[in-house]
This record gives C-alpha cells, structure tokens and sequence, in this order.
C-alpha cells in the first residue's frame, strides 16, 4: 500500500471518530461536528470572509518573514567577517533563542503601538536568530577542501561567497528557513489572537477569535483547520520541493 | 619550470608552532611527473599547499615560470585526496564547466565543449550529467582530474588523489594518468607516501624524511627501484 493511502486512511479514520465523538456528545457549541465544520469551513470560503482574512495573514507573515530574513543575512555576515560579529551572534542568540518571541509583544506594543508594526518586530524576532545559527554554523562547515577548491579557480570575492559558500551551507540555511518559518507561522497566529482584536486587523487569528465571540464555534473550527492547511501547505509542498530540488538531488541532506 | 628554493613550511596547532618542511630545494622541468615521495607527517602536503599558494613559506622562496608564487591561481591546478573536492550541487560537466568559466578561461559554450572532451577523455561521458554523490570514488576522482586537466594549468598538483580508493581502482587510475599523460605531456607534481605508486607515477622523485620534512635525495626514475626507495625512505 503506497504510504500516501496509509495517510488517507488514517485521515478519513480520524475524520470518523471525530464525527462520531460530536454526534455522540450533542453540543455544538463544545464540539461541533466534523460535517458542520467543512460545511462552515466551504461557506466561509464561499462568502470571503476566510480567504480575505488568510490572505491578510500571509501577506503580513511574508512581510516579517522576508524582514527577518534581512536581518539575519545582516547579522551572519558581519559574523563570518569579524571575530566580534561572531560573538556577537553566539551571545545574541544564546540569549534570545529560548525566549519564545511572541513573549516581547507586550514591550511591541508599547514601543510600535496597535497595529502590524508591532506584529511584524515580533515576528522579525523569530525569524531572526534561529535563521542567523543555521546559516552561520553552515558557513563554518563548509569542507575546507571545497574552500580551497574555490579558491583555486580565481573566484572573486562575491563570486566566492554566491557559488561556495552559499551553496556549500545550503543544507544548514534550508533547515533554518524552515525552522524560522514554522516559529513565524505559530507567533503570527498567537499574536493575532491575543492583540489581533486592539489593532482590529482581519488574519486568520483575529477571524477565530471573533467566531467564538459570536460562538460560532464551527467558524473557530473552520478557522483552525485553515491555518494547519497552511501549515501543511508550506511546510509539505513548498518547502518539500526546494529539499528535492537541491539538497536531496545533490546528496547533501544534512 | 617550478623552482622551489630553501623552503621551510610552519604551521600553528593549538600552541604549538609546527615545522612541516626544513629548507627543502627542488626543481620540476617541463613535462616532468615529479614525485614527492615521504612518510606521513614529513610535510609533503603542507609543501603541495604552498607551491599551490595557500600557504607562504617563513623562509625560502617558490617561483613559477620566474614569477614567486602569492596567491592560488589558475595555473596550478589541485586534485586532492577528498572525494568532496566536487561540487556536490553540479553534474560532472557543471563542474569543469565551472571551472572554467569562474577562472575566466572560457566563455560557457566553448567551456561545455571542452568540458565534453574531457570527459571523454577520462571516459565519463555516460556520467556527464550525473551528480557526484552518485559516483564511485574512482569515477569522482577521474571527474576532478579531468576539471584540473580541462583547465590546461602549468602545473597539475595531485596530493595523494588514488589514496582513498581501493587498490584495483588505485591501480586503474595509475594507468589511465599515464595514458592521460602520454597525449598532452602535462606538468604535475605528484606527493605520495607509497613507494610502488612512486616509482610507477615519477620520472623524477624527491625523498623527504619526517618531523620535519628534509629532502633525502632526489632521483630519476631509471637510476631507482623500489627496493632502493625503500632502503633511502627508512634509513637515519
């Protein structure tokens, strides 16, 4: 049995239980059937309400997605340039790294005030160090043979850093996009949940919390299955490809 | 061709300040397979490294064609010992390609061409467009000499590029560089420490002794057999 059927019959499975335990329990306000929840999840599509709030997400994501990103191609060159840089970022990260960025929103808000700036610091923050480690302890572990290699054939610098270095750290920087990804997506979600409603934005997080304030509770559920679709879409389709694309095809999985 | 004259070769290991060469003289002329024959740790590698211009010597000078040596360059060439000397990230021909045209020798349609020969030439053209990690040790250390080659250097460096391969393939590659050899009669400079691969590789070869490494004697490929190499090799 090919492993993407296993999956669809562990799903379809787990879709049974869920409508079966909801059916059994008889509160739609609890738990609302796993039928309700597609057909509020298909209406809320139909309407825009849902695409307009993911939409608004995912654009505020990719924005402190592709900051943060910046930031960190900042801070990993001035680490692989300077002894002090390099500190700098093993400090800097070994501190900040078990903070869970979501907990500096508070301070944001004061700082920025209501709105996506705020968000978007937060959300640079946890790009920010997991992306510049992996990136920095990729560049540290490029072969030496593989350095010398490049140097032998009268690179440039530029051309040195584009066609070794980087390539040569793909594995370490791909698992730290991914990484920083995933740390994005889940404090975008939680920030819009809590704060989302003060700044009166419309993503994904404000849009659930909204629903169970009108205790449309199939909408919340609509809500949720929306963003782990998103999780999985990214996560499995977009990332999945880049990794066969290059460090599967090359043998360089790390 | 290559003059290397009075080289003495330190580097730093944790503390210590180690002397890899002591004052070591030779010359390669053209078309020569010179082999540099020692021990491990008698600082051949360390000497390939600096005619190669990743290292400078604390005293004594190298010269190419009159010119001292600064810098890696193009016009000599390393194949090294580690199969990770290929991009991983490019196919066989990606990589003499590579080569050539990141060195500015050639723009990319003519580098494809000669990328091509090459490869025909170390009869990986079945390969071409295979990525290394799908090829065998050998055929990985055939593609990067068939990239040194490609790139035409006036010296090709070789440290210790069959070491890693099993002795049929070792002696496979042996042949396969001397047929190479008989067409373009190419300069290389060639750092072993087995005798036989010395004596079947070298017209000229250079004995160094260890910790640190000293030129014991340098000889022409006729005037030696292995037993004499091995008789200059252990003895005080």
């Amino acid at each position: 049995m090919p492993s993407w059927l296993r999956k669809a019959a562990v799903l379809l499975a787990l879709a049974a239980i869920w409508e079966g335990y909801a059916r059994w329990l008889n509160n739609p306000l609890l738990f609302p059937t796993f039928v309700d929840t597609v057909k509020a999840f298909f209406s809320a599509i139909a309407s825009g309400e849902l695409p307009r709030a993911a939409a608004y997400t995912i654009q505020l994501l990719l924005k402190g997605y592709l900051a943060g990103l910046l930031f960190a191609g900042l801070l990993t060159a001035f680490a692989s340039m300077s002894r002090i840089g390099a500190d700098l970022l093993e400090i800097l990260t070994s501190m900040f790294n078990p903070l869970p960025s979501i907990a500096l929103l508070p301070l944001a808000l004061i700082w920025f005030g209501l709105g996506n700036g705020s968000i978007i610091f937060v959300l640079i923050l946890s790009v920010l160090w997991t992306v510049s480690l992996n990136a920095y302890s990729g560049f540290r572990s490029v072969s030496p043979t593989l350095k010398m290699v490049g140097q032998n054939y009268g690179l440039s610098k530029i051309g040195y850093v584009a066609r070794i270095l980087i390539p040569g750290a793909f594995p370490s920087i791909l698992t730290g996009l991914k990484v920083g990804w995933a740390f994005a997506w889940r404090t975008l979600i939680a920030a819009e949940l809590v704060f989302g409603v003060s700044s009166g934005s419309g993503g994904l997080g404000w849009y659930i919390f909204e629903q169970k304030n009108q205790l449309l509770i199939p909408n919340v559920f609509a809500g949720l299955l929306t963003v782990i679709l998103f999780g999985l879409i990214v996560e499995n389709l977009i990332f999945r490809t880049i990794e066969n694309r290059t460090v599967r095809r090359w043998g360089m999985q790390v | 061709m290559l003059a290397v004259r009075g080289v003495t070769l330190q580097y730093r290991e944790q503390r210590n300040l180690v002397t890899a060469t002591y004052r070591i003289s030779f010359n390669v002329g053209e078309s020569d397979r010179f082999v540099v024959l020692g021990p491990s740790g008698c600082g051949k590698s360390t000497l390939l490294k600096a005619v190669g211009g990743y290292i400078r010597p604390v005293e004594g000078d190298i010269s190419l064609d009159g010119t001292p040596i600064k810098a890696p360059a193009p016009d000599r060439v390393f194949v090294f010992q580690e199969f990770d000397q290929l991009l991983p990230w490019k196919t066989v021909k990606e990589n003499i390609v590579f080569a050539l045209t990141a060195s500015g020798k050639l723009p990319r349609r003519q580098a494809e061409e000669r990328a091509m020969l090459n490869i025909e030439k170390v009869k990986l053209t079945e390969f071409a467009n295979s990525y290394p990690h799908t090829l065998s040790g050998g055929m990985k250390q055939r593609t990067a000499i068939a990239r040194a080659l490609a790139m035409e250097p006036r010296i090709l460096l070789m440290d210790e590029p069959f070491a890693a391969l099993d002795a049929l393939t070792r002696g496979q590659m042996q042949e396969e560089l001397l047929q190479l050899w008989q067409e373009t009669k190419f300069t290389v400079l060639f750092v072993t420490h087995s005798i036989s691969e010395a004596v079947r590789i070298g017209t000229r070869i250079l004995i160094l002794s260890a910790h640190p490494g000293q030129v014991k004697a340098e000889l022409n490929r006729d005037e030696c057999n292995e037993s004499k190499l091995q008789e200059l090799l252990f003895s005080a």
